[in-house]
């Protein structure tokens, strides 16, 4: 019987798709920012929105993107206003948010195992409900990171320069941090919040070993990150392991293969570059 | 009578609570070229930040006849950082980064068009930099970053181009690269200012020179820089970085 006759299967892989699509596509403008941790930071504060929901009644997956969209909003205000360097306001949700979530599952009368499904991902609890919020939301992040990435890119590449050509730098780095928060949402069932920020990272550095161009790199990204989402699933139900943690071992996999060939390239780089 | 391209009136700046510019009057008019000299710490830097909109500012900024919290034609605006931010952790090419500059054409939906890859694409190589222009921009010298950058900041044909320090420690070919483009720039009428510490070989070009010291214009007045042009040459084959003389100034000097 195939892999893909399960209905579960069926869904997580169409997750799996939309989740390895967009953390790369999102993903690459907060590398080109230098807030690799950003997703980290919004995970934990997703945590936060999951046990919000545990105590309230209401889907996790609603509170959870509700929580960390105003995480990712709050994170740029301090950053834009606030005297609070990118890196401490990262931590500052690290530290609010893991401590927000056990608190409040602890508060809904729940232990804090119940949201190891949230942490590392639980494919097969996946309902069709939140298949299509998981669809409909990856899709808006893909959109969205293609329709403005020369605005994207302009703001990530040079904010200073970006505001004197008139780019509403701030509201495209809200926008940026808030389709970050949603791709943690949305990839919080397949890879879980612990790991979904390495989905958003691993394939770019990946792609940045062998690519020249911000525009190769995005596409690169994307590609290894459809590819490791993929097979990690397919993987992991081969060898009766967790998708999550199988799928990021595979983008880890393409980086150092992807590392290695550029230093076996190097040799060649060098002699170009000298040659101008 | 045409109306001046800045016009700034008493502009103060404070940064941390201290006074940087404490009433400045600057009236830059059509292809006029203009020099902003001081001394680390007057404030010249403040002035064009303020100028271009990216420092909060009292008094008033006109740019083209429009106070600056109103002005929305930034495409006629080219503004090059003394040293700008590319410490971004992904690639990105020359033409990428040039292309990026005629955003300011279309600052909401903005892929760029067939006229911004070709006005893109000459400007590549105008400074130069055709052999690189799919290289990323990490990898090149300082000067042809900055090459890349003046290149950016000129893809709309701005009628006003602000710089601070663009030869500020590049080699002697991007010193000599950027001479022609301002010699060009303002043979076509565009009015430039540009913070200098020193103005060495683009003396000759210069109309005008503003001396800050302390927050404050000391000297308005006429650039002389008899020598200067030949001065230019005297490094253009040197593979050091330019280091120019300070050119003469007419009147009490600071």
């Amino acid at each position: 019987m195939s892999v893909l006759s399960y209905q579960f299967m069926q869904y997580a892989l169409i997750a799996a798709i939309i989740t390895g699509l967009s953390a790369p596509a999102i993903g690459t403008f907060i590398v080109q920012r230098r807030l690799a941790l950003l997703g980290d930071g919004l995970g934990h504060v997703a945590l936060t929105g999951v046990a919000l929901g545990l105590l309230t009644g209401v889907a996790p997956l609603t509170t959870a993107i509700i929580v960390a969209i105003g995480g990712a909003i709050l994170i740029e205000v301090l950053r834009a206003y606030g005297r609070t360097s990118g890196d401490l306001a990262l931590a500052m949700l690290f530290y609010g948010g893991i401590a927000g979530g056990v608190l409040l599952t602890n508060l809904a009368g729940e232990s804090a195992a119940t949201l190891n499904q949230y942490l590392f991902g639980s494919i097969i609890t996946m309902s069709r409900a939140d298949l299509t919020i998981v669809v409909a939301l990856g899709v808006v992040v893909v959109a969205l990171s293609l329709i403005f990435r020369p605005q994207f890119f302009a703001v990530c590449q040079d904010e200073a320069h970006a505001k004197v050509m008139g780019i509403r730098v701030q509201l495209f780095g809200i926008l940026i941090a808030v389709l970050a928060a949603v791709t943690i949402t949305v990839a919080m069932r397949t890879v879980g919040l612990l790991l979904v920020s390495a989905l958003m990272v691993v394939p770019v550095a990946a792609a940045q070993q062998l690519s020249r161009s911000f525009k190769s790199t995005h596409f690169a990204a994307m590609a290894i990150g459809l590819f490791a989402a993929v097979t990690g699933l397919l993987t992991s139900y081969q060898i009766d392991a967790q998708p999550g943690p199988t799928i990021v071992i595979i983008a880890l996999v393409v980086f150092v293969l992807a590392a290695l060939t550029r230093a076996l390239l190097r040799p060649t780089s060098t002699q170009e570059a000298k040659n101008g | 009578m045409t109306k001046p391209v800045v016009d700034a009136r008493a502009v103060t700046v404070a940064l941390d609570g201290t006074a940087v510019l404490r009433g400045i009057d600057l009236v830059v008019n059509a292809g006029e070229f203009v020099a902003i000299l001081g001394a680390n710490g007057s404030g010249k830097s403040t002035l064009v930040r303020a100028l271009v909109g990216l420092v909060p500012h009292g008094g008033s900024i006109r740019l083209f006849g429009t106070e600056l919290s109103h002005f929305r034609d930034h495409h006629r605006l080219g503004y090059m950082a003394q040293r700008p931010d590319i410490s971004s952790g992904v690639p990105a090419t020359v033409t990428e980064v040039v292309l990026s500059g005629a955003l300011s054409r279309r600052p909401f939906l903005g892929w760029p068009s067939r006229t911004d890859r070709a006005a893109g694409a000459d400007l590549i190589t105008r400074v130069g930099m055709e052999r690189h222009a799919h290289r990323p921009i990490a990898n090149l010298s300082g000067g042809q970053q900055q090459r890349v950058h003046i290149a950016r900041a000129l893809i709309t044909e701005p009628d006003l181009v602000v710089m601070d320090e663009p030869t500020a420690g590049v080699d002697a070919e991007s010193a000599a690269v950027f001479a022609d483009l301002l010699a060009e720039l303002r043979e076509r009428g565009t009015a430039i200012v540009m913070v200098a510490h020193e103005l060495g070989p683009l003396g000759v070009l210069v109309d005008r020179a503003v001396h800050i010291v302390d927050g404050l214009v000391e000297y308005d007045g006429p650039a002389t820089g008899p020598g200067t042009h030949d001065h230019a040459h005297d490094h253009s084959h040197t593979s050091e970085p330019s280091r120019p003389n300070p050119v003469p100034i007419e009147g009490p000097l600071p």
